[in-house]
């Protein structure tokens, strides 16, 4: 991932902004302002992408964890589209009927829908759909295998090297 | 030094699987002098190759061939393709294993005559009894070396056995302590104490775990009288004209086929892999597969009714900090009908770790009832479920029809319906769970289902006639005088306890009878 600092805020008006992050896209990138990091797409298309990093949140709504943790997870997408016609379909047949039923339903694509509620009712339309199921089996796996979420919430992981946790905490809850 | 056996040897006794049953088997034949052959489809990953990682290592070592599901269990909709864990390797699931180190229980061997007739069960007494076994479970725990048995103190309880012990203590439980644990509590065996690492699931690192990988196998190799072949599967095992077993077709590390000749044959493959590979052995002679004359092979699939509670307090627990599970309730583990169900269960501590907790907690789950669990987790503290199933013909290891396996062989088909009692006992255990927890504060809990089968039973069982199963009381096969059944597959029921300790405890028994067989040119 490419950290582009120093956005040049002049060309905001040019930009596209999503209703839930802050993120935006410039040209063929995705940009994160606050959290200063943007991702270029190779063969998703930009909106694409921005609109996975929405459905990864409403699919695992983790308010503590930043658009990066979900774009992380998702990333993997793009790379994988260059060589996989199949899977770019699946991506992009997806979220043009996610936006579809979206503009149906609350004149808006999917990522403009405001309430979380909203976007989740959108999402029960297409559960049984391969885009949603093959999302969320990875997700549960990308997200939450993810080292800066294990120590979000509380899981310390590898303790080997440490000598494990005899002497650092097995049996020191007091609380009882 | 480890010994190696020529492939046309048939004098050896060829092991199938180095597991719970097969790894400890072989070591024995091989301190009593016997020449014996482990062929294992796994590699050896010593302790060195262990990660500290539930993805990283589950990746590694598990038994990831094509399976396939069917019938109405969870499993087969959350995890279609994963029915069971499995470990794929030198030492099997005891590499993966917990610990829990439990005998049965007197009436639990005679489970037809104490539970009587129930509908849709094909129970059956186990062709031998408690006292039987006993000198057998003290010499397996003695070996093992299970805590609070033969004067070995139990481990400290880490913090999921304090809420669990406070829970227990305010419901009135009487029977709550930190297990029987085949951890080493101090050293012992050449094998350290357990330092409260917390990835027991992962292998140890330590070896404070008993495990016949580095616990068993070398003591056996040490002989040179055992050779353990890694990455060899069996792919089936021929007989001679008169229909006693002399040989088995292998497929090495290339996936070339090699022919192991025999002298006998001990099958241990755990409960799928074992009836499959006896079904894939079907000849002219025996057209049903082999030791399948009664038509049992591959039936009475049981894994045991299992659940988890999972409970979030108001403060951290980090229940994942020390032994996985090291902390127990034996209570329920009683044969009380009055409760609506019969056969018992046991509570035990488990922790999952934040990747296995997300995909077991609820599968296919999502939005936010799931992430607030997870965004809980630093403050959740967990149980396993675990009692006694009820076997039924119906649930069933078969030959898939066209899926094959990379070998061309017919892959196994895992059949399973929960029988009525099965759902009683669990939805009384989530009760029973819930109670536990919100005893001392819970402010929620989560009754987790099922995860992918690690106690799988039950597919050969042992019976007094030949009619009602595949192995006589001492894992012998009805049919062929020298094939034998040498793991979990053996269970005539499953009784409540985890499954291990009997497992090694018949392998043990299971060798002095080969030896004595032998010597008597019996076979
Ligand atoms: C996570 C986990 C936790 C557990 N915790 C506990 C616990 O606390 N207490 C307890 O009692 N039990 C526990 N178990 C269950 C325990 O591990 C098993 O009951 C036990 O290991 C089964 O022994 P087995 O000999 O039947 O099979 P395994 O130990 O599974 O060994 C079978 C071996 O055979 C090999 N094999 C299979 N087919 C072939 C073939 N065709 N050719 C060559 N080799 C083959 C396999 O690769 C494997 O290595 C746990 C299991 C898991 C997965
Ligand atoms: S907690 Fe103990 S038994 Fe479990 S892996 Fe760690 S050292 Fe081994």
């Amino acid at each position: 991932m490419n950290t582009i600092p120093n956005m040049n805020f002049s060309r905001r008006r040019f930009l596209q902004t999503s209703s839930a992050a802050a993120l935006v896209i410039v040209g063929g990138a995705l940009i994160n302002q606050q959290e200063a990091w943007g991702l270029e797409t190779k063969a998703l298309k930009p909106e694409s992408m921005q609109t996975l990093i929405q459905m990864a949140r409403d699919i695992f709504p983790h308010d503590r964890f930043a658009d990066k943790i979900y774009a992380v997870a998702v990333k993997g997408y793009d790379d994988a589209a260059v060589d996989d016609e199949a899977l770019k379909g699946i991506i992009e047949d997806g979220i043009s009927e996610l936006n579809q039923l979206a503009n149906n339903g609350f004149d808006a694509d999917y990522i403009n829908v405001g309430w979380e509620s909203d976007r989740n009712a959108l999402l029960k339309q297409v559960e049984s759909g391969p885009l949603f199921q093959k999302l969320r089996g990875d997700l549960v796996v990308s997200i939450y295998n993810n080292h800066d979420v294990w120590a979000m919430l509380g899981y310390e992981g590898e303790s080997f090297s440490k000598g494990g946790y005899i002497e650092r905490g097995f049996n020191d809850l007091e609380w009882l | 030094m480890a010994k190696q056996y020529d492939l046309n040897d048939d004098s050896v006794v060829v092991v199938i699987g180095s597991g719970a049953g097969g790894g400890t088997l072989g070591t024995e034949l091989a301190l009593k002098g016997i020449d014996t052959v482990i062929l294992e489809a796994g590699g050896r990953h010593e302790i060195d190759d262990f990660e500290n990682d539930e993805w990283g290592n589950f990746g590694k070592i598990s038994w990831l061939d094509k399976r396939t599901t069917s019938g109405s269990w969870r499993v087969a909709n959350d995890f279609s393709g994963l029915p069971a864990w499995i470990v794929k390797a030198v030492g099997g699931s005891t590499v993966h294993w917990a610990g829990a180190s439990l005998r049965f229980q007197d009436y639990e061997f005679k489970a037809k005559t104490t539970y009587g007739d129930i509908d849709g069960a094909s129970l059956l007494d186990w062709p031998l009894t408690l006292a039987e076994l006993e000198p057998y479970y003290d010499k397996a725990e003695d070996r093992m070396g299970v805590t609070r048995t033969h004067g070995i103190e139990g481990l400290p309880g880490n913090n999921n056995f304090k809420v669990m012990k406070a829970g227990a203590d305010k419901l009135g439980y009487k029977n709550c302590h930190t297990g029987r644990m085949a951890i080493n509590s101090a050293s012992r065996d050449g094998r350290p104490a357990c330092s409260q690492v917390g990835f027991c699931f992962q292998g140890c690192k330590f070896g404070a775990k008993w495990s016949t990988l580095y616990a068993e196998i070398p003591k056996g190799e040490q002989t040179g009288k055992l050779e353990v072949r890694p990455n060899s599967q069996v792919l089936m095992i021929e007989h001679d004209d008169s229909g006693k077993v002399n040989a088995v077709v292998y497929a090495d590390k290339d996936g070339n086929q090699q022919r192991q000749k025999a002298r006998a044959v001990c099958v241990a493959g755990n409960s799928i892999e074992s009836p499959r590979l006896l079904l894939n052995s079907a000849s002219s002679l025996f057209p049903d597969g082999l030791a399948n004359s009664s038509g049992q092979v591959g039936k009475n699939y049981m894994r045991h009714m299992t659940g988890s509670v999972y409970a979030v307090f108001d403060k951290p627990v980090r229940m994942y900090r020390g032994t996985t599970m090291a902390g127990i309730i034996t209570d329920e583990s009683v044969n009380d009908p009055a409760r609506g169900f019969v056969g018992g269960y046991e509570m035990e501590t488990l922790a999952l770790g934040v990747p296995f907790m997300a995909a077991f907690l609820n599968p296919g789950a999502w939005g936010r009832e799931f992430t607030a669990a997870m965004d809980m987790y630093e403050n959740m503290a967990g149980m396993w479920l675990v009692g006694e199933d009820m076997p039924q013909e119906s649930n069933a290891i078969t030959l898939h029809d066209s899926e094959k396996d990379q070998y061309g062989l017919a892959v196994p088909n895992v059949h399973f319906d929960d029988h009525a009692n099965d759902i009683a006992m669990r939805n009384h255990a989530y009760q029973q769970g819930s109670a536990v927890y919100n005893a001392v504060g819970a402010t929620q809990t989560y009754p987790t289902p099922p995860y992918p089968s690690t106690h799988n039973l039950g597919t050969n069982r042992m019976s007094e006639k030949p009619e009602q199963g595949v192995v006589n009381k001492w894992g012998q096969s009805h049919d062929i005088a020298n094939l034998f059944v040498s793991d979990g597959s053996q269970f005539t029921t499953g009784g409540a306890e985890n499954p291990t300790l009997t497992i090694v405890t018949l392998a043990l028994r299971q060798a002095d009878y080969i030896a004595e067989q032998m010597s008597q040119k019996a076979i």
